[in-house]
């Protein structure tokens, strides 16, 4: 058992000059083994990672059996980065006019763009697209196509519109919603696309 | 066995007050070699048969001594006995020290004694095996939640994160069998990968005194140490089996040591948990399930001059996210907080589901030491670690099962570490610490990095020294520096680029452009000192601790990298580039009594933080997927102080009453706003019955009361939907709730414990300020656990 009891000065300066000294090499070494397992710079710069998953895109295409095809558009090509999203519409709806519609979802960060809207229908079990208006809007919309267990999809619609008026129309993309439900507000699930497009009817 | 010395005591006083003898002598047993405290020793008056046991500071105190001279013998289980002539004249005070050999071949190189105070002159709050057991089923924040001033930020219940005073994360260190861990702390949803069942004891030091383990721990330090291994020819082990009603899961954990007299010694231990969904006393919280499994296993060979040891540990965890709690933009929280349930409620299962996190843990350690003549004994130790974290959202289709997030952060380290005796009452610690650090981002997962690919390269070195200028004073200094330089790969959004104008600031840092996005290259230096300095003043039954500290910490890469959606907080979450560390000066004093009935410690707290960094509310964005808020980091200056109090009377030899209160506010001086998160004060009252005469029963009662958090910065919002406008509160604390618990412990037979813990006994429904989840359910519901303990 070696206890280590110093009573002198001396001793006591001595022991402080070995200790100095070990110290001292102690970290050289220490400096040493840090610089081998560090100073391998053969990092290769990463890849970047494109997501395949964001919708950058939505566009609704409206086409009456006679008349002017209206087009909303929609698009956020940073996702949730400071870029602004830009809501397009190619012009305004006609009054008592029955419009087709479809609506399709892109990935425009990938060249060509992704059709996200494959994958919607390949999982229309899992999504629903709903369409909602503000009060005052004359616009109506009835569903066109269904998933497998014969509940709505909302990919193909009919639009069909009344009087003029003015009002907003949403499109909303819901992942993983009750099914059946009565709508947006009973419907749950996460909202993977919501967007507002302001239009008229003339 | 404290308590039948202490009756001993009270029946032995009555004889001693015949005599009109009225004097006490307060002791502290130390060990010789390294003067850490000696607990659980028993002291023996030779002339009159009365006994003490000393405490978990080495304490111990008899009363009603004449004004004679006594001979006292005092044993304990790894010393050798000794006989100590004291003379007693009024009150006196005494150290006696011990030949502790046995303990010092087996703490030393298992390191974080349970006894062996990192500071002196800040008090260390301890948890001891015991209480850890009671936590098996649990996880290491559950176990530290029972020390007064920690709390924690959970995500769910199985989620949880230790705050000391109300900081947590980066600003917390924790130190698993001696080595720092590095599992992504900067996350607040991410829980330390350690489990309990392998922690033999726990202590937190509040605050950056104790500077061997790092600079940065301006909130504290907890230090997880794994059960002693005795210095004898023995096979020992201890297996706990844990069941408990909520969450229909449980716990298996085993382990076995073997150890030989050579100084020799093998351990294993692993330990396996299984939950389903957990519940509120309500309803089922859908997707909230655990699996856990860990295995660790030592060797070593110690002398007592030199020692080797090494050590594995394995953590794995996968841990079910409340699947209500993953949503889209503001439109969803506004469903989400205006719904009283959760809204997604499913059948209970077993099954875990996205979203979920997959933790693996891996830690290796090698450490040896030798004592050298005339300077002091050297450590050396070498540390590997390797944390990757998966963390699975709702995906669509083939994405479905791969990981939105997958990180890979490798650590090593290397220390050296000089202990040095100059003289009786001098003793120093010197060290120097280097380590890389590489964090890998997975590409796979298909979604931008939440943090970067990086390499940290650090340095540091410390020196402290205590100095006991005799019974009453003890001084204690240090010193450290850390060096850290990170060179970073970081792929930033051309739009963000521009927008915060780095485009102009830091154009030489781009080194690749790849059409919206931009490969940014910076490499980054801090430099960071940190200094305490304090003193422990004993008079008395009373001691006073006193200290003062400076810390800085450099940003985490969460703070200075995080650029896009987060999840789990349904918010866009931006940091700053330019960040610079955060500086601390804390002030901290204890005052503790160890009386004979009546003990308390009041611990009062000040903390200046500059640069502090936090995160907070600054506006809305409007994005295809809908609105969110965006919340940005900000340095500015803050300040915090509270209060942590801890008292236990005696009310007879077998019932106490223990009592516990923190209070902590917080404040950012710039906006003089409160600081967002604090824990609201609570306060916990035990009644606690012990029968060590009928199966060394135990039945203790427990009242936790947590006030609501009354001051809270406003972070609220309002959202213009197409048909309405919404404001959104997510701000505004829950009310305060009262918590009752019941634990019943007894032994079957002296190998055989048994366990019955009930958690909300009254099924209470209630919301916690200070958890995560806290916008989209209740908390946990009624848990009955039942547990077995066998020692073979």
């Amino acid at each position: 058992m070696k206890t280590l009891q110093l009573n002198s000065i001396t001793n006591f300066k001595f022991q402080t000059m070995k200790t100095m000294k070990t110290m001292k090499r102690c970290s050289m070494y220490a400096l040493l083994a840090i610089a081998m397992i560090g100073c391998s710079d053969d990092d290769a710069a990463p890849l970047p990672v494109n997501e395949e998953e964001v919708i950058t895109t939505v566009i609704l295409t409206l086409t009456p059996e006679s008349g002017e095809e209206v087009v909303l558009t929609a698009i956020d090509l940073d996702g949730d980065g400071p870029g602004e999203l830009v809501t397009t519409m190619s012009g305004s709806f006609s009054e008592s006019t029955q419009y087709q519609g479809a609506v399709r979802f892109l990935n425009e960060t990938e060249t060509p763009a992704e059709e996200i809207t494959d994958e919607v229908l390949e999982e229309a079990d899992e999504h629903q697209v709903f369409y909602t208006t503000t009060e005052g809007l004359n616009i109506q919309t009835t569903y066109e196509d269904q998933d497998s267990q014969g509940n709505p999809l909302g990919l193909q619609i009919t639009l069909t519109t009344g009087a003029a008026s003015e009002g907003s129309l949403t499109v909303t993309l819901r992942h993983e919603p009750v099914k059946p439900n009565d709508g947006l507000d009973s419907a749950g699930g996460e909202t993977d696309i919501t967007t507002t497009f302001d239009v008229t009817i003339e | 066995m404290r308590l039948l010395a202490l009756l001993f005591l009270l029946i032995s006083s009555i004889h001693s007050f015949a005599q009109e003898c009225n004097n006490t002598l307060n002791g502290t047993l130390l060990d010789i070699h390294d003067g850490s405290v000696l607990t659980g020793a028993t002291i023996v008056v030779t002339q009159t048969g009365v006994a003490a046991q000393t405490d978990l500071d080495g304490n111990f105190t008899i009363n009603f001594l004449c004004e004679s001279t006594y001979q006292l013998q005092i044993s304990h289980p790894s010393c050798s006995t000794k006989i100590f002539t004291v003379t007693i004249q009024g009150k006196t005070q005494k150290t006696f020290k011990l030949e502790h050999h046995l303990e010092l071949l087996n703490e030393i190189i298992v390191d974080g004694k349970t006894t062996n105070r990192a500071t002196k002159s800040i008090y260390e709050n301890l948890v001891d095996q015991q209480t850890i057991t009671t936590y098996s089923s649990g996880s290491l924040g559950d176990a530290l939640n029972s020390i007064s001033g920690v709390s924690s930020l959970n995500t769910g219940n199985t989620v949880v994160k230790p705050m000391i005073n109300g900081l947590h994360s980066s600003r917390v260190l924790i130190i698993n069998n001696g080595v720092q861990m590095q599992d992504q702390e900067w996350g607040a949803e991410h829980a330390p990968s350690i489990d309990i069942n392998s922690v033999g004891s726990l202590k937190v030091i509040k605050g950056a005194g104790a500077l061997q383990y790092g600079g940065s721990a301006i909130g504290g330090v907890i230090v997880a140490s794994a059960p002693k291994v005795p210095l004898l020819d023995s096979l020992y082990g201890r297996t706990i089996l844990s069941s408990s009603s909520n969450g229909l899961g449980g716990v298996v954990s085993s382990s076995l040591t073997k150890s030989y007299q050579n100084g020799l010694h093998v351990s294993v231990q692993g330990s396996l948990k299984r939950f389903g969904d957990f519940n509120a006393p309500n309803y089922n919280l859908s997707n909230t399930g655990v699996f856990e499994r860990n295995i660790s296993a030592k060797i070593g060979f110690n002398r007592i001059d030199y020692g080797v040891e090494a050590y594995y540990s394995l953590f794995k965890n996968e841990i079910g996210i409340l699947r209500a709690s993953h949503i889209g933009g503001a439109e969803d929280q506004v469903r989400a907080l205006g719904s009283l349930v959760p809204t997604i409620i499913k059948d209970f299962t077993y099954s875990i589901g996205n979203p979920r996190q997959d933790v693996t843990h891996h830690l290796g350690r090698i450490k040896g030491f030798k004592d050298i003549e005339n300077i002091g004994r050297i450590s050396l130790q070498y540390d590997y670690q390797q944390n990757n974290r998966l963390e699975f959202d709702i995906r669509r289709g083939s994405n479905s099962g791969r990981a939105s997030l997958d990180l890979v952060l490798d650590t090593q380290t290397l220390t050296i570490d000089v202990a040095t005796e100059i003289s009786e009452k001098l003793s120093a610690k010197f060290g120097v610490v280097g380590g890389l650090q590489t964090n890998y981002a997975n590409p796979e997962t298909g979604i931008r990095r939440l943090i970067p690919d990086y390499d940290k390269y650090s340095f540091a070195g410390y020196a402290s020294g205590d100095f006991t200028i005799n019974q009453k004073w003890v001084l204690e200094a240090g010193l450290r520096f850390d060096y850290t330089h990170i060179n970073v790969f970081k792929f930033y959004r051309r739009s963000f680029w521009e927008d915060r104008g780095y485009n102009s600031q830091f154009s030489d840092l781009v080194i690749e452009e790849y059409g919206n996005q931009l490969l940014v290259n910076p490499k980054l230096d801090f430099y960071n000192p940190s200094l305490t300095i304090g003193t422990k003043y004993s008079f008395g039954l009373y001691k006073l601790f006193a200290n003062y500290s400076m810390s800085s910490r450099a940003p985490n890469p969460s703070e200075q990298f995080s650029e896009g959606l987060h999840h789990s907080a349904s918010r866009i979450e931006l940091g700053d580039l330019q960040f610079t560390s955060e500086t601390a000066h804390k002030i901290s004093l204890t005052l503790q009594k160890r009386g004979e009935r009546f003990d308390f410690t009041v611990s009062p707290f000040a903390t200046e933080i500059d640069d502090f960094i936090l995160i907070e509310p600054t506006g809305i964005r409007q994005t295809i997927r809908g609105n969110f808020q965006v919340w940005e980091y900000r340095q500015t200056n803050a300040q915090m102080y509270g209060l942590d109090l801890d008292a236990s009377l005696s009310l007879s030899d077998n019932m106490r009453f223990v009592h516990q209160f923190s209070l902590v506010k917080g404040y950012d001086k710039t906006s003089n706003e409160p600081l967002i998160s604090m824990p609201p004060a609570s306060t916990l009252n035990s009644l606690v019955y012990t029968n060590p005469g009928f199966k060394n029963l135990s039945i203790a009662i427990q009242s936790n009361y947590v006030f609501r958090q009354n001051e809270f910065p406003n972070t609220n919002f309002e959202v213009v939907l197409p048909e309405s406008i919404e404001y959104i509160d997510i701000s505004t604390p829950p009310a305060g709730y009262h918590l009752l618990n019941l634990n019943l412990t007894a032994a079957i037979n002296p190998d055989m414990k048994v366990g019955l813990y009930v958690n909300n006994l009254l099924n209470t429904s209630y919301r916690n300020y200070l958890n995560r989840l806290r916008y989209y359910a209740d908390d946990l519901g009624r848990n009955i656990t039942l547990q077995l303990k066998y020692n073979y």
